[in-house]
């Protein structure tokens, strides 16, 4: 789960991890207010979308208007958060149809020495989590890693000891920090590290990490995403999620307890397992199609799931075709086919629907399907599936 | 011959009061009986609170190191939920079990991250997963939730992150005459606790394993070292396929590891790293079992 960058500094604040001031702001008065009450002569209005390139990032009703400014009055924060609010911000990582803006951060403007990268994710080569730091704050992390890799520096710890002040020093002073930030970094350091581990973070960024003129180290941003599989244990994470934030028909996919990916194409896809899900793509494409998402039906496969799958993918209108494949292991072939015919005349299907079988009980499955008299065509293995569905498309 | 799984394991199962360890122990018992009808192969199950009961047949013990004293378990099978799974791995580690197999799907990832640093004091055991479907020496021993029946006792090893899709690449080998010395499910999980080159070591070593099919998914880079440990140390032919050649950046694929972030992790750049290793890469998934039988051909 990822949150917005004004949750992922509240709960920053709360670990001890310091943060500039900063006001959330619903309403442009709102935000005009908040300028005042931060007292400086300038302020950073920030909107709060789960995408990055805000800085840069333009909105489609005000194309002069950027996602993140600098005012210098109390009217200018105001007439700037007029044009924001409730208008669609398109940066690098929304794609063409944007983000609709709803909240704002106003933040102190500082004075700062330095702008530096800190980023926090579980290695999986080490099985550790790793904080990495480069002297490129602002920069995308990638290319600083494809660009300049001796710019990044790298510091795994122990999920049980934590972050060591030693840690923190060593990263400190590889990145030519003055005394005073060392300093500051000995006691920062280990704090967000900690945050990292005490609430099963999969990915903490702050970019930029700045560095006052007078030493301190603030997290100017905060990028966090949450490990799902640990969210049992951090109930009061979850009111931070926002469902607008995410594609509608995976939320419905996940109430459902199946694993939606909505993708470009035209070929619907419901198969049985994750890695199986994701060959059935590459198997589409393969012979000339385009799959219309990712769906992973789990192991069950009853007649609810599979019904409730059949929604989701023909909700895409972009979908001219649907290719069923699955390997009945443990769970039968029959039973499956139950499922589906089930579930075929309840959603009611107009597009071609071609089915691949393969597992326990194929063969009275294969039957099953013949017998049933509706339109569905039967494929005999994975590449006579991949065609048919193709050439469906045609027809 | 086989890796991990011989004559000589015994199987309890964590867990074996839930419905789902239950129905699979069940399962293990019969393919164990079918095949090895005079051997003891599933020997019981541990549910704390539960000690001294019986499930359908299965004796019950409270902890793990009683049941291994009382029947002479060395493997365990874990079924417990994600919340208690990493307890459950260190218990088995600290009850001895040399061989250790967590089902379990949906463990938190820094579980894993302690469960590791933890079993490094206990370089006897090995653990296999979580998230994964488990393994199989055909016809001599199932430890896991894999249809049974499809498998066959051969010389291919198995080693992969997805369990559906080995059923289907254990079914394409079948099709063309090839059985399997040992399938291995590792699982799709960031953390698990074999890795593609612990394995490759063991089949290498392996004289009943011929040829190595490695079947990986977009997400990390195990499938890169892979590829240069085979380039060093395997003289075994070996053939992979990757699943996600077409899935799209920064979205999940079901698998908690399987996805392309920072533009790292892409199926391109492992198919690209075990085709420039020597490996027999499949372009298609219809094509696993015909690519294993490519491999072997290319090395005769």
């Amino acid at each position: 789960m990822k949150i917005h960058e004004y949750q992922a500094k509240a709960l920053f604040a709360k670990a001890g991890v310091a943060i500039p001031q900063g006001i959330v702001a619903k309403t442009a008065e709102e935000a005009a207010a908040a300028f005042k009450t931060l007292g400086g002569s300038i302020a950073v209005v920030k909107s709060q979308v789960h995408a990055g390139g805000r800085g840069k990032g333009t909105f489609k009703e005000h194309p002069e208007q950027r996602g993140v400014v600098l005012v210098k009055s109390a009217d200018d924060a105001k007439a700037n958060a007029a044009r924001m609010l409730g208008s669609t911000l398109v940066t690098i990582q929304t794609g063409a149809e944007g983000k609709q803006v709803s909240t704002l951060l106003v933040e102190q403007g500082l004075q700062i020495e330095r702008e530096l990268y800190l980023g926090i994710v579980v290695d999986r080569e080490t099985g550790l989590p790793c904080v990495m730091m480069s002297s490129e704050g602002g920069m995308n992390i990638e290319d600083v890693a494809h660009d300049t890799p001796e710019k990044i520096f790298r510091e795994h710890f122990d999920v049980s000891l934590g972050f060591q002040p030693f840690q923190a020093r060593k990263l400190a002073y590889a990145l030519g920090l003055s005394d005073e930030a060392v300093k500051f970094a000995q006691s920062f350091l280990p704090k967000i590290a900690k945050f990292f581990v005490d609430r099963d973070c999969s990915m903490v960024e702050i970019n930029p990490l700045v560095v006052t003129k007078d030493g301190q180290l603030l997290a100017l941003d905060g990028k966090v995403t949450f490990d799902d599989n640990a969210a049992f244990r951090h109930k009061d994470l979850a009111e931070l999620r926002d469902l607008t934030e995410e594609e509608p028909t995976e939320v419905q996919a996940q109430a459902a307890g199946l694993s939606y990916v909505k993708l470009d194409g035209n070929i619907g896809c419901l198969v049985n397992g994750a890695g199986l899900a994701m060959s059935t793509m590459d198997l589409i494409k393969f012979h000339g199609g385009e799959p219309a998402n990712f769906l992973d039906v789990g192991g069950g496969a009853d007649v609810k799931q599979v019904t409730e799958a059949f929604r989701i993918i023909l909700a895409d209108k972009n979908v001219k075709a649907v290719l069923v494949n699955i390997f009945g292991g443990i769970m039968k072939c029959d039973t499956i086919v139950t499922a589906l015919l089930s579930a075929y005349d309840t959603v009611g299907f107009t597009v071609p629907l071609v089915v691949r079988l393969e597992g326990t009980n194929v063969e009275l499955a294969r039957q099953m399907l013949k017998d049933s008299g509706k339109k569905i065509t039967s494929a005999s293995d994975l590449t006579d599936a991949a065609q048919k569905v193709v050439a469906s498309l045609k027809a | 011959m086989s890796i991990l799984v011989d004559r000589e394991t015994k199987i309890i199962t964590q867990g074996i009061t839930g419905k789902v360890g239950l129905f699979h122990s069940q399962q293990c018992r019969a393919y164990a009986l079918e095949h090895r009808p005079k051997d003891q192969v599933m020997v019981g199950g541990v549910t704390p609170g539960k000690g001294g009961t019986e499930i359908d047949g299965f004796p019950v013990f409270n902890s793990v190191a009683e049941a291994a004293k009382k029947t002479g378990a060395n493997t365990s099978l874990i079924f417990v939920p994600p919340v208690a799974c990493a307890d459950a791995i260190m218990e088995a580690a600290d009850a001895g079990m040399r061989l250790i197999v967590a089902i379990t799907e949906g463990v938190p990832v820094l579980d894993m991250a302690r469960v590791k640093r933890f079993l490094e004091g206990y370089p006897k055991s090995r653990l296999i997963g979580p998230n994964c479907p488990g393994i199989i020496t055909p016809e001599v021993a199932k430890i896991g939730i894999m249809p049974g029946y499809i498998h066959k006792a051969g010389t291919v090893g198995l080693i992969s992150k997805s369990g559906t899709l080995t059923y289907e690449a254990t079914w394409q080998l079948g099709r063309i005459g090839m059985g399997q010395s040992t399938a291995v499910g590792i699982g799709g999980d960031p953390i698990i606790g074999t890795k593609y080159i612990d394995l490759l070591k063991m089949f290498q070593d392996d004289p009943g394993t011929e040829a190595i099919l490695l079947i990986g998914e977009i997400g990390g880079n195990a499938e890169i070292e892979a590829a240069a440990y085979i380039k060093e140390h395997v003289t075994k032919p070996c053939a992979a396929f990757i699943a996600g050649q077409t899935a799209p950046p920064g979205k999940r694929m079901g698998h908690a590891g399987a996805i392309i972030s920072g533009g790292a992790g892409t199926a391109e750049e492992k198919m690209a790293a075990l085709r420039a290793a020597g490996v027999e890469v499949a372009p298609s998934p219809a094509d696993m079992g015909e690519a294993v039988k490519r491999a072997i051909a290319k090395r005769k």
